[in-house]
């Protein structure tokens, strides 16, 4: 995982996981749960959003519920990176674990709904290709990244308990 | 092994411990050995065990990992039944010693059964695991791919947070409780203090039974907040003696040292402060009970970890005893473990409750969560004793939850809209 550059869906402010991963789909399969992700909040989002595309938010992103669902259904989307102002403690959690880079980023207001932005969670960069302009972020703790370019928890703990296996 | 340096709060105390350090500052990041991991029906063996079968891999510790099933109880359908039996078979497989099946919400059990101590790393495979912090030890929430790492290794990397010391002063006035404290926390620190723990004091607190400090606690995860915590005290370990756990001879002082490097230092007076409700659709939307009159209910909900423990019930009752539920509302009561239905029973709340008309449920999550029964309709309008009011939380996204404590829950099913409880008492 290097860089990723896809297109910019924008949200607001205190998006919970109760939106991200409805109570009520909460005993169905992930294929079916993905669906449903923000749903009440953007019905287009499940439909049509593409790998690599970049999901753009601002404060208190994930706040609430421990399920992972909320994070798993954009790694399922295989969404490139999520921006936020700032991330609720187990969702930013649970993202890296399934491999999906969360970077704090204060400029979240200056993207719009279809920009193009390219992210390189590595190096800490964030391109807005359609304004042209470019940012500086803090990249993902050093002792994540390993797990974050392995792809997340578990091909790191295959890759590790196959080590130590040998 | 506890020797205190100068200058350090609780939390960072116990991760220098479970990280093996004689001492951690803020903003570091450790590794931690774990030593206690709860895991539920929702997130845990369903989860964590198809991972453990792709890595061919087995549990870490068989005594340490404790697996409650509260969501889906009792199963409504096949799938629910389905998820309900994954952690029978989890527990079978891997010879699990606690496994607590259908008795009630996991954050209350694990402290009727004394697995809580001062000074212990413990995680939980859900947000509200704060409230484990009543007890003095760490205690947060993980999601399911979180938990899998610890059921497999007993190790999670934590950052050490910075500490928010919270003090309460005074005596509450009559029907006024810890969750009116938690409501007015919600407003005042906000939701946004991610990546800090927050440390409940002060004589209001220190007056408080476990079970309300457990709602201070529980209610952390509003805040944000990595965990919850309250500093061992005479109380904390009658609580552990009267669960069957004799505490460690160390146990009280697991506290902060008074030179302790707060983040941040906040005094509240409990004197003053009244019934609080939180309006839809967060609980830092609050204000006064009595500020909301107009708004009719259809639904009271006496439930959930934070809000149906036998001294929730009590307030319930205080407030019912010889009046009826307002026929325009129903209210629907979920003790939180069959131990406090049995004492509820025992004791004559729960008649009290029932000859009010109030329709009585399963230990278990339910409806707060919107994972069992009393779940709303569209456009519906509920108060509950439970601790989120997120859009669609517990059920239609068009429905509007106001949280509120037993007391305000109840005193709105009786008046058919919310009110002051105080108007219900004596
Ligand atoms: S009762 Fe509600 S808040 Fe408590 S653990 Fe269950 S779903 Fe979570």
């Amino acid at each position: 995982m290097t860089t990723v550059t896809g297109k910019a869906w924008v949200f607001g402010d205190e998006v919970n996981t109760d939106l991200m991963a409805p109570g009520i789909y909460m005993k169905a399969p992930n294929e079916e749960m993905m669906k449903h992700c923000l749903e009440s909040v953007d019905p287009t989002f499940a439909k049509e959003v593409k790998a690599g595309d970049i999901v753009v938010a601002g404060h208190n992103w994930g706040v609430g519920s421990a399920r992972e669902q909320a994070a798993l259904n954009f790694a399922m989307h295989k969404v490139g990176a999520i921006l936020a102002d700032s991330f609720a403690r187990i969702f930013y959690r649970n993202a890296l674990n399934f491999g999906v880079p969360c970077l704090f980023f204060p400029h979240y207001k200056e993207i719009k709904a279809g920009d193009q932005i390219r992210v390189d969670a590595v190096g800490g960069t964030v391109e807005n290709l359609t304004s042209g302009k470019a940012y500086k972020v803090e990249p993902i703790p050093a002792h994540l990244m390993e797990m974050i370019t392995d792809g997340g928890l578990m091909p790191h703990l295959k890759k590790k308990l196959g080590k130590s296996a040998a | 092994m506890s020797r205190t340096a100068l200058g350090r709060t609780l939390v960072e105390k116990i991760i220098a411990r479970a990280s093996g350090k004689d001492s951690v500052r803020p903003g570091e990041i450790v590794t931690c050995q774990v030593d206690l991991a709860m895991i539920l029906d929702s997130g845990g063996p369903r989860k964590v065990w198809p991972r453990m079968k792709e890595l061919g891999v087995g549990v870490w510790d068989r005594d340490k990992i404790i697996v409650c099933s509260d969501h889906f109880v009792p199963a409504v359908d096949t799938e629910t039944a389905n998820i309900l039996k994954i952690a029978r078979d989890f527990v079978k497989e891997f010879n699990i010693t606690h496994f607590y099946d259908m008795v009630g919400i996991g954050h209350i059990v694990l402290a009727e059964h004394g697995h809580l101590a001062p000074g212990m790393f413990a995680c939980g495979g859900d947000s509200h695991s704060p409230m484990g912090g009543a007890y003095g030890c760490y205690m947060a929430g993980f999601g399911g791919i979180e938990m899998t790492g610890v059921v497999i290794t007993g190790e999670i990397w934590t950052r050490v947070p910075e500490t928010i010391r919270v003090d309460w002063s005074g005596k509450f006035a009559q029907g006024v409780v810890a969750k009116d404290i938690s409501l007015t926390l919600c407003r005042e620190l906000g939701m946004d203090n991610a990546f800090k723990a927050v440390e409940f004091g002060g004589e209001t607190v220190r007056a408080m039974s476990m079970g309300e400090r457990g709602v201070l606690c529980n209610m952390a995860a509003e805040l944000g907040a990595e965990t919850g915590m309250i500093e061992p005290d005479e109380t904390t370990l009658a609580a552990m003696r009267k669960a069957g756990r004799e505490p460690d001879a160390d146990a009280l002082t697991w506290r902060s040292d008074d030179n302790a490097a707060y983040a941040a230092k906040h005094t509240f007076d409990a004197n003053t402060l009244s019934p609080q409700v939180a309006a839809p659709h967060k609980p830092s939307n609050s204000g006064p009970a009595g500020d909301y009159k107009n708004v009719k209910v259809d639904q009271a909900y006496i439930g959930a970890c934070v809000g149906a423990k036998l001294e929730d019930l009590h307030m319930v009752a205080a407030v019912l005893k010889g009046r009826k539920v307002a026929p325009t509302t129903r209210l629907l009561v979920a003790p939180a473990t069959k131990k406090i239905y049995a004492a509820a029973a025992a004791d004559g709340t729960l008649s009290t409750i029932v000859d009010a008309g109030a329709i009585m449920l399963a230990s278990g999550c339910g409806a707060c969560a919107a994972m069992g029964a009393g779940i709303l309709s569209d456009g519906e309008v509920c108060i509950a004793s439970t601790n989120r009011n997120f859009k669609g939380r517990m059920g239609s996204s068009t429905a509007e939850v106001y949280l509120g404590s037993p007391y305000t829950v109840a005193a709105a099913a009786v008046a058919g809209h919310i009110a002051d409880p105080r108007e219900f008492l004596n």
